[in-house]
């Protein structure tokens, strides 16, 4: 166990503290970038990992003549769930019921957290095994647990890892992507002994023997733990099962071995019918792990007599999600399948990686995400739509045609709005240089006018200088210190056509 | 027989910085029997704006666009960004503006705007021009051609065609180059990893030129090479497809031969 000095009376934690802070105070991100950018060996980690997983997802996509139908098919099933979703999470919420799962309703994640550690304190645990699951990173589960005195036991390798090293997940899918295989072998040899079975003597970082210390910690706390939590990947209104789709079978021990399952689910996550399934598990896997067929997909309908968790609950969270679906521009952010495709493919994230983004949800999905669940009174939040090229490769690759790039422009003009009715309490220099940027487009003379400066600066610029080089201008310097500008020319091309041929109409 | 006539979409960027690529525009398809004009209204497509998050500033723009291309049943720009943002902006911000009059004339207008390939392979219906560029050269194909206009892969067609040319494979060809418009400045320093990772990628190449569809996004590759003093340049297709042997591009000519 460590101790934690938090300016008060020291308390003793059980499990290992995360880095200082919350995530919405995070800086934002042209900063955060910087600070990640420094870090050669998580770039060269990034580079590797997404390289290979884009190749790998590219190769099973190719295999199914009927992808761009199946992604056209998995748009419709959540449009028709966002179109309908009151319809839905009731008829989910009968069949839980009857299935014989106790349904709670949270609309934040304070609430879902209370819900919580009520049902974990009822049975007389202090202690859960957690299966991988966005939606607790989302509410910060594991933290409020800690103060409630109840020890989260990440089970997930890659959760693990991020756990054990005091860290934060930097992916959706794979959260320690930004560490190498001689790291974790280090965070294992540091840490694992302070939390449970220590690793073997003579630990190397070979992938098999890493894997083997993780199994071997983790076993002893699956026998033990009476509580288990998950989330959930879909939600079937239908026949009130809950679905969870992984590749270690660590989330299956949670979800069949423990006496009480407690599953967060967000509300987007119901489908209609089971039917509905058949898309989902061929798109999630290909688009995610880039496997034809993920190794363990677990469906439970309710208890099972007898076999499995008899005390099953299921706590329906909101947490922002109706306030994304009341606007027309943004709730297709709400489709998201949590596959990561939109991550893997992204210039910007391969460079910077997840902690950049100062939230659970990193990449473009994050950048549209965030500010609509979270809104765009953070720093952090105001930045994220920013942090792309919009350059539309998240576009293509995602599974249920998310478009992720109009969205990002769409929240842009949200920010932009915010700032421009801030006018006169808070200096912004941007709005009042597009305008006039505006201004000048809206006219042609105006722009032919503005030319004919940039002409004079091209002549003079030209004979004596030739280009623009590493200049110290404030604004630009950002752009010019790595790059050299050819001088603008003498005369416009407008100039020039005029001369040539008289100008037409 | 006497071939359409076209309205040149120069683009700001191009008229401002780079009047030799419109030059070429022109110079091409005269060659190739179009009348080619240049409607003097013209200004921006807006998308710096648009792109910002600034849709009442970019308004304008759109106007603008309207006025001067209206008449015209081809519209012909060098240019996949600027293109693919007058075909999926200009709706979009005509609707924002609350205008259903600049909404209607859009709507009509937009499908007669072509980026420069794509009016060459499905307009005219050619894909040999008639060029001879004798050098080795690699294609960047620029995210807006590829995925906003959606321009495929007309260019590439385009320059296998032309008479002397050695096309290399880019690296990582698809991936973006890091200039994102205000994203260089408002991310400086990821635009500029980005940018030194397609300008490594141009250097393995060994090619002479690096071609693209896209002026902006050649300022930015050929600032990065400019300034590291890699020999490589930068060239936009136009200037590529207008070269001949009697009247030939130098590297002089280029966008990036300024930049050094």
């Amino acid at each position: 166990m460590t101790t934690t000095n938090l300016g008060m009376p020291t308390r003793v934690r059980l499990t290992p503290a995360p880095p200082e802070g919350a995530l919405i105070d995070s800086p934002p991100f042209p900063q955060a970038a910087i600070r990640e950018l420094g870090k050669d060996t998580q770039r060269a980690n990034l580079r590797h990992a997404t390289h290979t997983i884009r190749t790998k997802r590219q190769r099973v996509v190719a295999e199914l003549d009927h992808w761009q139908d199946l992604r056209s098919a998995g748009e419709a099933v959540k449009n028709r769930v966002a179109r309908h979703l009151d319809t839905w999470l009731v008829q989910l919420e009968e069949n839980l019921t009857r299935a014989g799962s106790t349904v709670h309703w949270a609309r934040d994640a304070e609430e879902a957290n209370r819900i919580i550690i009520d049902l974990i304190r009822a049975t007389g645990s202090d202690e859960v095994v957690k299966v991988k699951s966005m939606a607790t990173q989302e509410i910060d589960l594991n933290e409020a647990l800690e103060e409630a005195g109840i020890a989260a036991w990440e089970t997930d390798l890659a959760e693990l890892i991020v756990q054990l090293g005091h860290d934060r997940p930097s992916h959706i899918l794979v959260p320690a992507i930004h560490r190498n295989r001689t790291e974790v072998r280090d965070i294992f040899l540091e840490e694992m002994g302070r939390y449970g079975t220590p690793p073997p003597e003579g630990l190397d970082d070979d992938p098999g023997r890493l894997a083997n210390a993780a199994r071997a910690h983790l076993r002893d706390k699956f026998l033990r733990a009476k509580v288990a939590v998950s989330g959930a990947n879909f939600a079937v209104a239908e026949t009130g099962s809950l679905v969870v789709v992984e590749s270690e079978g660590n989330g299956r021990m949670c979800l069949t071995l423990p006496q009480t399952l407690i599953s967060v689910v967000g509300i987007e996550k119901v489908v209609p019918t089971f039917a509905d399934l058949e898309v989902f598990l061929q798109l999630l896997p290909r688009s995610s792990t880039a496997e034809r067929m993920n190794p363990y997909t677990t469906i439970w309908t309710g208890p099972t007599p007898g076999d499995g968790p008899q005390d099953v609950h299921v706590v329906l969270v909101d947490n922002g999600r109706t306030r994304a679906l009341a606007d027309p521009s943004g709730r297709a952010a709400l489709r998201c399948i949590r596959c990561s495709a939109c991550l893997n493919i992204c210039p910007v994230f391969e460079k910077v990686g997840g902690h950049a983004y100062g939230s659970v949800y990193p990449g473009p999905i994050g950048a549209i995400l965030n500010p609509q669940l979270r809104g765009v009174e953070s720093a952090v939040d105001r930045s994220l739509p920013f942090a792309s090229t919009l350059c539309g490769a998240c576009d293509d690759v995602c599974p249920v045609k998310i478009p992720i790039s109009d969205i990002l422009v769409q929240q842009r003009h949200r920010i932009v709005e915010a700032k421009k009715a801030e006018a006169g309490r808070k200096p912004h220099l941007e709005p009042v240089l597009m305008k006039g940027g505006g201004w000048l487009m809206g006219d042609a003379r105006r722009l032919a006018l503005m030319q004919r400066a940039a002409n004079v600066f091209g002549l003079v610029g030209g004979r004596t200088i030739g280009r623009i080089g590493n200049w110290p201008v404030p604004g630009l310097s950002r752009w010019l210190r790595a790059r050299n500008v050819p001088m603008p020319p003498t005369a416009s091309f407008r100039a020039q056509f005029d001369k040539t041929r008289g100008g037409q109409r | 027989m006497a071939g359409p006539t076209v309205a040149l979409f120069a683009t700001c960027v191009n008229d401002t910085m780079f009047p030799g690529t419109p030059d070429a525009v022109r110079r091409l398809l005269e060659r190739l029997g179009c009348t080619v004009v240049f409607p003097r209204q013209q200004t921006c497509c807006g998308q710096m704006f648009t792109n910002t998050g600034y849709f009442d500033e970019a308004v304008p723009s759109v106007r603008t666009f309207v006025e001067a291309f209206d008449t015209f049943d081809y519209v012909v720009g060098p240019s996949g960004s600027c293109v693919g943002a007058v075909r999926h902006q200009h709706p979009m911000l005509a609707r924002h503006a609350g205008d259903a009059g600049l909404e209607r004339a859009v709507g009509e207008l937009t499908p007669r705007v072509y980026d420069l390939s794509e009016f060459i392979v499905d307009v005219l219906g050619t894909v040999d021009v008639g060029a001879w560029f004798p050098h080795p050269v690699t294609y960047h194909p620029t995210c807006h051609s590829l995925r906003v206009a959606k321009v495929g892969d007309r260019p590439l067609r385009l320059l296998r065609a032309v008479e002397g040319i050695e096309l290399r494979e880019l690296p990582d060809a698809e991936q973006c180059c890091g200039f994102g418009g205000t994203f260089s400045l408002k991310n400086p320093d990821v635009s500029i990893a980005m940018a030194t990772d397609k300008a490594d990628h141009v250097v393995s190449t060994g090619a002479e030129f690096v071609v693209a569809g896209d002026n902006a996004c050649l300022l930015n590759i050929g600032g990065v090479l400019g300034r590291r003093g890699d020999r490589a340049r930068t060239i936009h297709l136009a200037d590529v497809l207008v070269s001949t042997r009697e009247q030939p591009t130098t590297a002089s000519a280029t966008t990036a031969g300024r930049a050094r």
